[in-house]
């Protein structure tokens, strides 16, 4: 072993280290603090209390919330998926007049037109509409958004199956809808699930868009209530904080396990908005 | 591309003998239906992403606001909320910290954080690998409120941990450091995806050409250097692009932040939302929206340009 060798050994373990370090200090709030009667900010060895889920479960809007996070993540997905797959499918097999000029418009436009850039005029357009406090729309303005670069991550997936299938179904009198769904649908559906766990996961996260468009408290998801726990009414409740913080974590964390286990972890350029 | 044709045998065996009707396509949809699949999809983003684009280039010339006489009748301004802008120190100050924001965070941060744990666990399989992996991806698959309270706590001025580490209470950091704080946050947030993108780029870099980099005694920079960078450039120039346009358009600086103390890390998304939502000022706000989707729009083209030239 020369010397160099060895000091490159104590490099590598001192940086993963550090890195290790860095990474997990700030989550270790949150899988103690749950845990611990009348916790601080200060991460402490937990004694394994209950209580706290307790009061979350007690709380007024807590569990609510997940539920509206919820129905806001699985119906964006549902829109999402329906209306990607159609049209990627439409897309992918059809060359339709201005295909490729409307892909890259689509793809332009979910690059560009982010929440941030967007928020003045959606939220307007919700006045307008009467959609402030509409659940649904909501649904319809982030299903707006996600929708360019599902089709374009779809549309890629549907030209890598193979269209003997649909052929030969065809050969046998199957009407075009019969071949979409009974030849197609099973065909992609690894494809269509990944559309659907992206959608969940983006709505599922996703703080700017129903903080601008839902004020009504009973219809806020998970990710308003939180911020609403650590600023409004003085002293930060550390106990509601830290556990229900948690308990909206916990499927995110699920959800990736999953994806990951049964799919192998793909991503895709334009995964996150 | 898959422009779908269907072989000629298989259309001389269609059994119900329609050939007109059915048009060259594998399922054969036709154009009408394949027009009426895409329509709802168009339908939804024409309402919800292109008019809302194009309405905020509208506003900006208006001086729109959420209440009072203004709201009631808005009138034409012209360009004065860009000059407005342009003369206002405050919307400068959140240029410059917007900028600070995307070269520390991500340029800096990401970048070098991400490219650094996909080099130095480039050979590795096993249970380590896992795990760092996981945590980094962990930080990043979080909701962004859960994280950012995650910070505030981490980051407390008396029982933060943070403080206790380092052995300095009373140190207010997101009052003294606020656009450190965020600078780092952002780094911790956003890692993963340089990570799995260097990781995926040097699995593709050819491991001869290391071992005859190597075999000619170049150091691990000299390697680094000559071998790896030129078989990368495109996924750095990729990874760049696609994360400064993310941390540009981040709002999550908000949710640690505010904007504040005083302003001090207001960055553009954050006071873009102050004047037009906080302040009601929607016809300024739209102006300044306005800047950043030109500035979205330069920074895409040039992505869509380099995937153009890949291909």
């Amino acid at each position: 072993m020369t010397p160099r060798f060895v000091l490159g050994r104590i490099g590598f373990y001192t940086l993963i280290a550090v890195l290790l370090a860095f990474f997990t200090i700030p989550l270790l709030w949150l899988v103690t603090a749950p845990f611990t009667s009348d916790p601080t900010y200060e991460v402490r060895m937990p004694d394994f209390t209950w209580e706290n889920f307790q009061a979350v479960l007690e709380h007024p809007y807590a569990l609510p919330s997940l539920w509206n996070s919820l129905v806001l993540s699985v119906g964006t997905a549902l829109l999402v998926v329906v209306m990607a797959a159609l049209a990627a499918y439409a897309l992918s097999r059809v060359r339709l007049p201005g295909r490729d000029a409307l892909l890259y418009a689509l793809l332009l436009l979910s690059s560009i037109i982010t929440g941030t850039a967007a928020m003045v005029p959606l939220f307007q357009l919700a006045v307008e509409l009467n959609l402030i406090d509409s659940q649904l729309g909501l649904i319809l303005i982030l299903t707006g958004g996600l929708l360019p670069a599902a089709i374009f991550m779809l549309k890629d997936f549907m030209d890598s199956t193979p269209k003997s299938y649909e052929e030969s179904a065809r050969v046998f009198g199957a009407s075009p809808l019969q071949i979409v769904r009974h030849v197609v649908v099973p065909l992609v559906r690894p494809g269509l699930a990944t559309i659907a766990v992206w959608s969940i996961a983006n709505v599922w996260g996703n703080f700017l868009m129903p903080y601008l468009l839902l004020s009504d408290v009973e219809k806020q998801p998970a990710a308003v209530i939180t911020y609403t726990l650590y600023t409004e009414g003085g002293q930060a409740n550390l106990r509601m904080l830290s556990t229900f913080g948690l308990l909206y974590s916990v499927p995110v964390v699920l959800m990736y396990l999953f994806v990951s286990k049964k799919y192998g972890f793909r991503f895709h350029g334009g995964i996150k908005r | 591309m898959a422009q779908a044709i269907s072989p000629p045998e298989v259309i001389d065996g269609d059994p119900s003998g329609r050939r007109g009707g059915y048009s060259s396509d594998a399922a054969g949809l036709g154009r009408l239906r394949a027009g009426a699949f895409v329509a709802p999809a168009l339908l939804l983003i024409a309402a919800f992403l292109v008019f809302p684009a194009l309405w905020v280039l509208y506003l900006g010339l208006t001086n729109y606001r959420l209440t009072g006489a203004a709201a009631a009748e808005p009138q034409f301004v012209g360009l004065d909320n860009f000059l407005d802008a342009v003369a206002n120190p405050t919307f400068w100050n959140s240029t410059w910290l917007t900028l600070q924001f995307v070269l520390g965070s991500a340029v800096i941060g990401q970048v070098v954080l991400g490219f650094t744990i996909a080099w130095v666990l480039r050979d590795r399989r096993g249970p380590l690998k896992r795990l760092v992996e996981g945590l980094v991806i962990l930080a990043w698959i979080l909701p962004s409120a859960v994280v950012s309270f995650l910070w505030v706590a981490l980051l407390d001025r008396d029982g933060g941990t943070l403080n206790a580490l380092l052995g300095i209470p009373g140190f207010a950091w997101l009052l003294d450091h606020p656009m450190l704080s965020i600078i780092i946050f952002n780094t911790w947030r956003g890692t993963a995806f340089s990570m799995m993108l260097y990781g995926a780029a040097l699995g593709n870099v050819p491991p001869s050409h290391l071992e005859s980099a190597r075999l000619a005694g170049a150091s691990g920079w000299q390697q680094l250097r000559d071998v790896v960078f030129p078989h990368i450039r495109g996924h750095i120039l990729t990874n760049l692009l696609l994360i400064s346009l993310w941390t540009f358009n981040d709002f999550s600086p908000f949710l640690l932040t505010a904007g504040g103390p005083d302003g001090r890390s207001e960055v553009l998304a954050v006071h873009v939302y102050k004047v037009a939502l906080q302040s009601g000022e929607l016809g300024y706000g739209a102006a300044v929206s306005t800047i950043i989707l030109l500035i979205n729009l330069v920074v895409a083209v040039f992505y869509l340009r380099l995937l153009r030239s890949k291909k």
